[in-house]
């Protein structure tokens, strides 16, 4: 199938809109803290939906532009979380560091657990990545000494950044701090954008399109899943981190795989052929969630309407839909 | 020792069983329709709660058997109306659609019948202790033992001698065959799904008479039940029994000797398996790769 060609035509042809939202999208992310509150939201929900979009913008990877299916990336999002704080607590007193080590932590665990579950198809490795998910779960729960058990990790703080003259406080200014959040996701963001451009990411899409045909060609898919896998981990990892500092706190819960299937259900409603679909999926979810869960006790039948909803009528997600993109 | 030992791998045994009443259920499911039926437990859990409002009109009797009749029904319906368009689309839609159900129906026992535990008391007759010295083994485990075997067996025997049955096992070899020799594969899936709803209703009802009722009662035998299966093979329901089982006497007897890490072990025997033996114990070659 020609799928590149009529992508670049596709691209060319668009590249007008394309930079055109680009240019919205980051106009709106940077005024956030103008007009949020003006609208009854709060900064802190902004810093959320930044993270809980990377962390679904580094699943997409693999789902939206590899074609394989994980049910199982809170585990990677919450040793993220755990890896940046217990370096806070038990380390050293730096913010940075601690997002190396949490993001170190998370994309190791990614490629270990990637290796044995790369060789099965379509919904067995998705079961495969619930289950190895849930270890990461138990793990945490069970480890109290290290880890805090149920309670969850506390006792720790993330520290002004301290760059020679400058201190960037994002310890105690909350818009200080949603820029940190936004630079982070910048990087990543314009990192992940790099790799899908790259030949390797060509090579991710033909995987997607037809996994038996990129076979007889000689390209080794195993491998490639497997990296897609890893780099995919790494970016759900960073914003583990990034979870663990906006609530100086982690909790098991984070790991559980009823947060993947959030994630997953934030990359479908924005759109899982569109590389902002997810940022657009996690703003609906999260501002939506948020909303819900103060406004009825019944919120669970609310967010498990969503899902049905998305699922039977918006299958191609909210940019897909606008774009029209085919599944 | 020798009774607490005994003692706890027969609650692994009585564990395992529902494990395995959850994952042939699942692994039918999976097998045929290639769907992960993330609201299984929860169809578990409204069998238990169905048998709670039958029994003081019909009987415990009448309720083990109509229950799980009425869920199947109720699992039914949404297969034929919900869950069948998106057996032609990518998987994840089938996923997220199930784990999107499990919510609306916890929430809902939880909204008709409370979050609180209520008790589901079996008849007298077979709820006494048998022996002093092996206090475990009252009548209504033994009961739950015979219940399983029971369903099992006659599971079995439906899939391997009769017409649909056969059909069942070969739609999950190739569909694509089975559909061009005239048969009715969509009619295949929806009674494959309902058997396998059918069975989680039961063991909604058995394990309410045995631990309670509670809405999320099925959340913590899904997960079990998905290792179950990868752990005996995919495609393999003899497979699914055996795996069950071992998982729960494994976890069991981990209780015995290191209690926090009863949870985990099961996720360790898993991993055993796929590097010793990738397919599963009982997995056919290829189901899996």
């Amino acid at each position: 199938m020609s799928t590149t060609t009529i992508g670049e035509a596709f691209e060319r042809r668009s590249s007008y809109r394309g930079r055109l939202s680009l240019l919205l999208i980051w106009a709106v992310l940077l005024t956030v803290p103008l007009w949020l509150p003006a609208i009854g939201g709060y900064t802190s929900l902004a810093g959320r939906i930044l993270i809980f979009a990377l962390a679904a913008m580094g699943l997409n990877f693999l789902l939206g532009f590899t074609g394989v299916m994980s049910f199982g990336h809170a585990a990677y999002f919450g040793l993220g979380a755990y890896g940046c704080g217990l370096t806070l607590k038990y380390l050293a007193n730096s913010t940075p560091l601690a997002i190396v080590v949490g993001t170190a932590v998370g994309t190791l665990g990614g490629a270990l657990f990637g290796a044995l579950i790369v060789r099965r198809k379509g919904v067995y490795f998705a079961m495969l990545t619930i289950a190895f998910g849930q270890i990461c779960y138990y793990v945490a729960y069970t480890w109290n000494s290290l880890t805090g058990g149920y309670d969850g990790l506390r006792g720790f703080q993330r520290q002004p950044i301290d760059i020679g003259p400058l201190v960037i406080d994002i310890q105690n200014n909350g818009t200080v701090f949603y820029f940190f959040i936004l630079a982070v996701f910048a990087v990543c963001v314009g990192l992940m954008a790099l790799l899908l451009r790259s030949p390797f990411g060509r090579t991710l899409i033909a995987i997607r399109e037809n996994q038996r045909r990129a076979r007889f060609l000689g390209i080794p898919v195993e491998k490639h899943i497997w990296l897609s896998f890893t780099i995919s981990t790494f970016f759900t990892s960073v914003a583990g981190a990034l979870y663990a500092l906006i609530n100086n706190f982690a909790d098991p819960t984070t790991m559980f795989y009823i947060i993947s299937g959030d994630l997953v259900i934030m990359a479908v409603m924005g759109g899982m052929r569109s590389f902002w679909g997810p940022l657009i999926g996690a703003a609906i979810f999260v501002a939506l969630q948020d909303y819900i869960s103060s406004a009825t006790v019944n919120w669970m039948s609310f967010v498990g309407l969503i899902f049905v909803v998305v699922v039977l009528f918006f299958p191609r997600g909210v940019l897909g839909y606008l774009r029209r993109i085919p599944l | 020792m020798l009774t607490l030992i005994l003692f706890n791998v027969f609650n692994g045994i009585i564990i395992g069983l529902f494990y395995v009443l959850m994952a042939l259920g699942l692994a039918m499911i999976l097998n045929l329709s290639g769907v992960i039926n993330f609201a299984h437990g929860n169809f578990l859990a409204l069998g238990g709660y169905f048998a709670f409002v039958l029994i003081p009109y019909t009987g415990f009797w009448v309720a083990l058997i109509v229950s799980p009749l009425i869920v199947g029904v109720i699992g039914l319906i949404l297969e034929r109306t919900i869950i069948r368009p998106l057996y032609s689309r990518d998987p994840v839609y089938s996923l997220l659609l199930t784990f999107g159900l499990a919510f609306i129906i916890q929430d809902v026992c939880r909204t008709i019948w409370g979050p609180a535990g209520l008790p589901l008391t079996p008849p007298a007759s077979i709820n006494q202790p048998i022996s002093s010295q092996f206090f475990f083994l009252t009548g209504y485990r033994l009961f739950i033992i015979g219940i399983v075997i029971v369903a099992v067996a006659a599971l079995f025997l439906f899939l391997r001698n009769s017409r649909m049955g056969m059909r069942i096992r070969a739609g999950t070899l190739d569909l694509e065959t089975v559909s061009a020799l005239g048969i009715n594969v969509g009619l295949l899936r929806s009674l494959n799904f309902s058997v396998g709803i059918f069975l989680a209703g039961l063991a909604g009802v058995l394990a309410g008479g045995q631990i309670g009722l509670n809405p999320n009662m099925g959340d913590d035998l899904l997960l079990p039940a998905f290792i179950a299966i990868i752990v005996g093979g995919v495609g393999s329901l003899v497979g699914t029994l055996i795996g069950g089982i071992v998982i729960g006497v494994a976890a069991a007897l981990t209780t015995v000797f290191y209690p926090a890490a009863s949870e985990v072990v099961i996720y360790v025997i898993m991993i055993l398996v796929l590097l010793v033996r990738p397919r599963g114990l009982l997995g056919e070659e290829g189901m899996m790769t």
